[in-house]
């Protein structure tokens, strides 16, 4: 048996730092938003013949009045241009214009969104993911009703919570970073992929919660942490085994499923990756500290 | 000859409860044998007709008369991601209608956008209308349409046909001298209009001049048009009289008779396509409200193709790497989650097939993640019975446990799954609903295979012989 609560503080000032810095990373940078969120156009074209250069490119849009424009250079021949959100006209102007240069454009997609909708959408992300923190705190406290001792069953349920922040916002800050130095912009798709992460999240701990409140019952191991211990090692193959028949999974997606769905698997990846630490390492330790601290307090 | 019989004996009377379990595993097979053919279909009807030929040359009487017949094709519904196509969002201007009046509005704007839409010959257009905040928006969804720029074209605009007649020419001089001294700039010197416009048109249609062998376009007003049009001719006998679309004149004919029955034919200088284009305008009517456009989203076929053709091949080798970690970490465990897993995959694809669910990129990602969670409740169950077995327990007793006493778990973690599908189904754009509905059906119908499923195959095959070479059952 591996004496996993033995250690907790390394684990604690382990993610406390990977915590520290994402929220660092998420309040000095900030995500950078999609045009989901916050309106604007993205066009995906190709070149078939000759691909002419950024600078090229930028002088044909330029008198064309399309706000912050950026051409980003995707694969060989591929373009994609980001620019404020446009009506019809204009985009056949552009088309137009990026067709006069003589190296076979060919528009693969377009998007433009007005502002309206991108506000919309964030309001219902928000919405979204209050309601799913609601139910699953209810889904708990239900499920783990008939344990209170020694600690009261709501204790359980804070502590997937502690948990489920720690796998969403290692996520979060890892793409603060990644859209400050590599570009990477955020999509409705990450919306999903955030709360995918959160119910696997309190999947994960349930699993290690059930098997903490089965040996309760069967009073299984002499002390409170003897038993938190018997019970991760008991769990730790099966989160292992489950986090990495996704994990390969997803790597199947990240490597051939696409440009547009490869940042959604690693989200994913990340999320479900973290999340299988703090089932093993977080949650289960938190407890212990917990009725630790609890016991101290009724000593003193 | 004695293990003959038993083995007949042990088919068709089915006495124990492994027997009873052979059978439903049997039916179960033949149903996921089903699924998959109505998954791939092409695949069935390429063997069928490697059967039938083969058996056509044995030249055996009976042999020769196999005749495998091909199989249903349905095609997986595509979303426009996929398949190509647009996605539009107008917001409709309702500064001019009574709140009152919103929903009427709506839906008589939705009328005869579908009526345009569907001059485009798109498979299944789809026209909502909806509300965002204090915003009417209309979405119109135009799968594998091949001209988007053309759509968008014809949905946006309002054809707005009038007859206008000549002014006296007094009140064309005076206009003109005004517009010198840049006065009534908006008005036109030369023609009025008159009360007769688009509004009493009933049809028109495309017709070829005898003569000249060009398009023309002909017109039939109801009957308060023809009046109308009757009185118009005859009061301008010898003069012009204007056909005016959109503001602007196409034809402007000389009246030689007074015209009734209500008939006009417009003679401008129109190509076919430009002729057959009016026509469509004309009869789908004019637009009760004025829309813009504040969405668009358009991809092109071959983006969606090659889409496709990456997503099944990421599904593909998901599968495959799943199945050989299964098979090298659990023995035959590991190989009969694998079988579980298979048929899992099969219902699902036949399942989308027949509630025609949508499938978009989100959606099949979904799926994907579905097969790696699929997993986690046999790994769940294993991982127990191993336990169990080790505690001294016989194999079948083990299975029962292990089952047993996983399922608190499997239950929970799936439960908490299926809250967040429904969440972010009911809260979210149409890109995130497709992801978590089919990831929460992945996830209903891995239950059973998980559990059903795999449980079957373990009674089965878990005869007492079979488990006392533990190194194929536990690592």
């Amino acid at each position: 048996m591996i004496p996993i609560t033995k250690f907790r503080k390394l684990y604690f000032i382990f993610s406390g730092a990977l915590i520290a810095a994402s929220i660092f990373a998420l309040a000095f940078w900030g995500l950078r938003l999609g045009i989901d969120f916050k309106g604007g156009s993205l066009l995906f074209g190709e070149f078939s013949q000759k691909t002419p250069s950024q600078e090229e490119i930028l002088a044909i849009a330029k008198p064309l009045d399309l706000g912050e424009l950026s051409v980003q250079p995707s694969g060989e021949r591929e373009v994609i241009l980001r620019f404020k959100e446009i009506d019809e006209a204009k985009h056949q102007q552009l088309l137009a214009g990026l067709n006069k240069m003589g190296g076979g454009f060919q528009e693969k997609s377009f998007e433009s969104i007005g502002p309206s909708i991108g506000r919309e959408l964030s309001a219902n992300a928000f919405k979204a993911i209050a309601l799913v923190l609601v139910l699953i705190v209810a889904y708990i406290a239900i499920a783990f009703r008939k344990v209170s001792r020694p600690l009261a069953s709501w204790k359980y349920g804070v502590a997937a919570l502690i948990a489920l922040f720690h796998d969403v916002i290692i996520p979060l800050g890892l793409f603060a970073v990644l859209g400050r130095f590599y570009d990477i912009e955020i999509s409705s798709g990450f919306i999903a992929a955030i709360l995918t992460v959160l119910g696997y999240s309190v999947h994960d701990s349930i699993i290690v919660f059930d098997r903490i409140r089965e040996n309760l019952i069967k009073h299984q191991g002499k002390s409170f942490d003897e038993t938190i211990d018997k019970s991760v090692n008991q769990t730790f193959t099966r989160s292992l085994n489950t986090s990495l028949t996704v994990i390969l999974v997803l790597l199947a997606i990240y490597f051939l499923g696409g440009e547009s769905m490869k940042y959604i698997a690693l989200v994913l990846m990340v999320g479900i990756g973290v999340g299988t630490y703090s089932s093993i390492f977080i949650g289960s330790t938190l407890l212990v500290s917990w009725s630790k601290f609890a016991m101290q307090k009724k000593r003193y | 000859m004695k293990f003959v019989t038993r083995f007949l004996s042990f088919i068709f009377i089915p006495k124990s409860a492994r027997a009873k379990s052979a059978y439903l595993l049997l039916l179960i097979f033949i149903v996921a044998l089903f699924a998959a053919a109505f998954s791939f279909p092409t695949y069935w009807d390429r063997y069928a007709d490697k059967i039938n030929s083969a058996a056509r040359e044995t030249g055996i009487p009976i042999v020769n008369r196999i005749n495998i017949p091909h199989f249903y094709k349905l095609p997986f519904k595509l979303g426009l991601d996929l398949q190509g196509g647009a996605h539009l969002v107008y917001l409709a201007d309702l500064l001019n209608t009574d709140p009152k009046d919103y929903a009427g509005s709506m839906s008589g704007l939705r009328n005869v956008i579908e009526r345009r839409v569907n001059a485009f010959g798109v498979a299944e257009p789809n026209v909502q209308t909806g509300k965002v905040g204090g915003e009417y928006h209309l979405i119109v969804e135009l799968a594998g349409v091949k001209d988007i720029n053309q759509a968008i074209r014809m949905i946006g605009q309002t054809p707005f046909l009038e007859f206008k007649e000549e002014r006296a020419k007094e009140e064309t001089d005076k206009i003109l001298e005004a517009q010198k001294n840049s006065e009534q700039l908006y008005e036109d010197p030369y023609f009025i209009s008159t009360d007769l416009n688009g509004k009493y048109l009933k049809r028109s249609e495309v017709t070829f001049d005898p003569t000249t062998y060009k398009p023309v376009v002909n017109l039939q007003f109801d009957d308060d048009g023809s009046k109308l049009f009757e009185d118009i001719t005859r009061r301008n006998i010898g003069k012009n009289v204007a056909i005016y679309l959109d503001g602007a004149p196409i034809s402007v004919p000389r009246v030689n008779d007074a015209i009734s029955g209500g008939k006009a034919i417009i003679t401008g200088d129109f190509s076919v396509t430009e002729a057959k284009e009016l026509v469509q305008r004309l009869n789908s009517g004019a637009l009760p409200v004025a829309i813009k456009l504040i969405s668009q989203q358009n991809v092109e076929a071959s983006l969606g193709e090659s889409a496709v053709q990456k997503s099944l091949k990421s599904g593909i080798y998901a599968i495959a790497i799943v199945a050989i970690f299964m098979i090298l970490w659990y023995k035959i465990p590991g190989v009969l989650a694998v079988l579980a897993l298979l048929a899992y995959t099969f219902l699902a694809l036949a399942l989308f097939k027949l509630m025609s669910v949508t499938l978009t990129l989100a959606g099949i990602v979904g799926f994907i993640l579905s097969i790696g969670m699929a997993v986690d409740a046999n790994i769940l169950i294993f991982a127990r019975m191993r336990e169990e077995s080790r505690l001294g327990k016989n194999a079948g007793q083990a299975v029962r446990d292990g089952f047993a006493r996983a399922w608190p778990s499997i239950r929970d973690s799936n439960i908490s799954t299926l809250l967040t599908c429904a969440v972010l189904y009911f809260f979210s754009a149409s890109l995130v609903k497709g992801f978590a509905f089919t990831l929460a059906l992945g996830v209903l119908i891995s239950m059973f295979s998980a559990i059903f499923i795999s449980r079957l195959l373990l009674e089965v095959l878990m005869s007492d012989k079979l488990s006392r070479f533990k190194f194929l059952w536990y690592r």
